[in-house]
């Protein structure tokens, strides 16, 4: 879940890290108004979720009042990337002398966070990286062992920094380690990081995505920023697919049969347990099928969720089979989601055997399931079949 | 609408038991049985939710209560 750039930094400045003075604003007149409680030239930016807000013309300099009113009327209607603004921040324009690169993010291959820092912030660390090696420094640290600034020193100190300039970092680097661990954040970026003309350090520019799984959480925070929870701040706003999706995974707590999200293809896809539905949904792209969704079933779903699932998804027009598929399965009971998914194909009006195109959940109480399947003549495979070969049979199917 | 899986009997002279019958409207987890003034009721569209756990088996009378798989037909 992605915060908005005023959004970080009011977190940041609840950490005392370093900041500009600024405010959100919401018309010119505010604009105008703000300009004159800041001390100099000031900068406005649209308050979007997606980058690319300077190439679209959304982040203005002004000199005066004036100017900060005549920007705030030229940014707000600019659409970035789709987005529309929520509002404009404007902020004193500070003097650089150099910029730095921060952020925390989840390594997922070392199942730890790692720190990235860069001596050249303000551009596209990618780019830094493939130019600049040594001018980047990744540093894995634990999530469970106590964090110490060292860490954040020695990662700093590797791409050169030292003296006085690692002295301030270290500090707002340590700091911003500790944020990313207590708001279970996936993201925790400060781009730039700017080293002023008078030697102080401040944030110009911050990133934060938190775990949307953490909302719950951290939901004493997410009020104090404003965030409703009605807020899902995904990339886009969900389809009344996703929406009904969300509501069949609401109406009973036993299991999960949800996380739903619309594609565009023709394979229904339910499909789950243990990072399953990641690998399925690959699987399925990889042998040139083309799912219609993706979705998430597991802790035992009961027989009506999924059964409504399973509807919800051969309701979507275009879409004939579905491919229901999960992981070795222990607490999701085989017989359950079968029973689900077949009543769901008979009460949409389709025919089990014809609609399924391949049953593959292996697991607890699969004898019982697969004596369903034969019933209703649904072709099924058990954990002798891996996954990525079940859903090769199923977009063969689609054929 | 009766179960497509799973249907449940129970024997005429222990359905109309009271006391029995809120033994089994306790035990069952998914709210199959449910007990009425006249003895217990079959909650129809509770039946294919059966984890076959045999609670109610083992509330009742031995024999008064048979789980019926119907895919075993």
């Amino acid at each position: 879940m992605r915060f908005y750039e005023y959004e970080a930094k009011a977190l940041f400045r609840k950490h005392r890290l370093p900041l500009g003075a600024g405010e959100v604003v919401n018309s010119a007149d505010e604009a105008r108004a703000a300009f004159g409680r800041l001390a100099g030239p000031a900068v406005l930016k649209s308050q979007v979720l997606s980058g690319g807000r300077m190439k679209a013309g959304a982040v203005k300099f002004a000199d005066s009042a004036d100017e900060a009113a005549a920007h705030f009327d030229a940014i707000l209607p600019i659409v970035v990337k789709g987005e529309s603004a929520r509002s404009i921040l404007i902020e004193e324009k500070s003097p650089v002398a150099q910029e730095y690169f921060v952020a925390i993010t989840w390594d997922g291959r070392r199942k730890q966070p790692v720190l990235v820092f860069s001596d050249m912030g303000g551009i596209d660390i990618e780019e830094v990286a493939e130019k600049h090696p040594d001018h980047v420094s990744k540093t894995h640290f634990s999530s469970i062992l106590p964090l110490t600034p060292r860490i954040a020193k020695e990662a700093i100190g590797a791409t050169g920094v030292g003296g006085s300039a690692l002295n301030k970092l270290t500090p707002i680097v340590f700091e911003l380690m500790k944020i990313f661990l207590e708001y279970d954040l996936t993201l925790a970026e400060i781009n730039p990081l700017a080293r002023l003309e008078n030697g102080q350090f401040i944030v110009l520019d911050g990133h934060i995505d938190m775990e949307a799984e953490a909302r719950g959480e951290h939901k004493a925070l997410l009020d104090e920023l404003g965030i409703g929870d009605d807020e899902t701040r995904q990339a886009r706003p969900p389809t009344e697919f996703e929406l009904a999706g969300a509501r069949v995974n609401a109406v009973d707590h036993r299991g999960v049969a949800g996380n739903v999200v619309e594609f565009d293809g023709n394979l229904g896809l339910v499909i789950g347990a243990g990072g399953g539905s990641l690998t399925l949904f690959d699987a399925v792209r990889k042998h040139g099928g083309k799912p219609a969704n993706y979705c998430e079933i597991g802790g035992n779903p009961s027989v009506g969720k999924a059964k409504e699932l399973t509807k919800l998804i051969l309701s979507k027009p275009g879409v004939e089979k579905i491919a229901v598929m999960m992981n070795v399965v222990s607490n999701t009971r085989v017989d359950i989601v079968a029973r689900g998914v077949v009543k769901g194909c008979i009460e949409a009006g389709k025919d089990p055997a014809e609609t399924i195109a391949i049953f593959r959940i292996p697991g607890a109480w699969e004898d019982e399931g697969f004596k369903i399947l034969e019933k209703y003549g649904v072709e099924y495979c058990d954990r002798s079949v891996s996954m990525y070969d079940a859903a090769g049979r199923a977009v063969a199917k689609m054929a | 609408m009766a179960g497509l899986f799973i249907d449940i009997k129970v024997a005429a002279e222990v359905a109309k038991n009271p006391e029995t019958a809120r033994k089994l409207e306790e035990v069952c987890p998914v709210g199959i049985f449910a007990a009425r003034e006249s003895g217990v009721e079959i909650v129809d569209d509770n039946l294919d939710e059966c984890t076959l756990c045999d609670l109610c088996l083992e509330a009742a009378p031995s024999g008064s209560v048979e789980i019926i798989k119907l895919y075993e037909a």
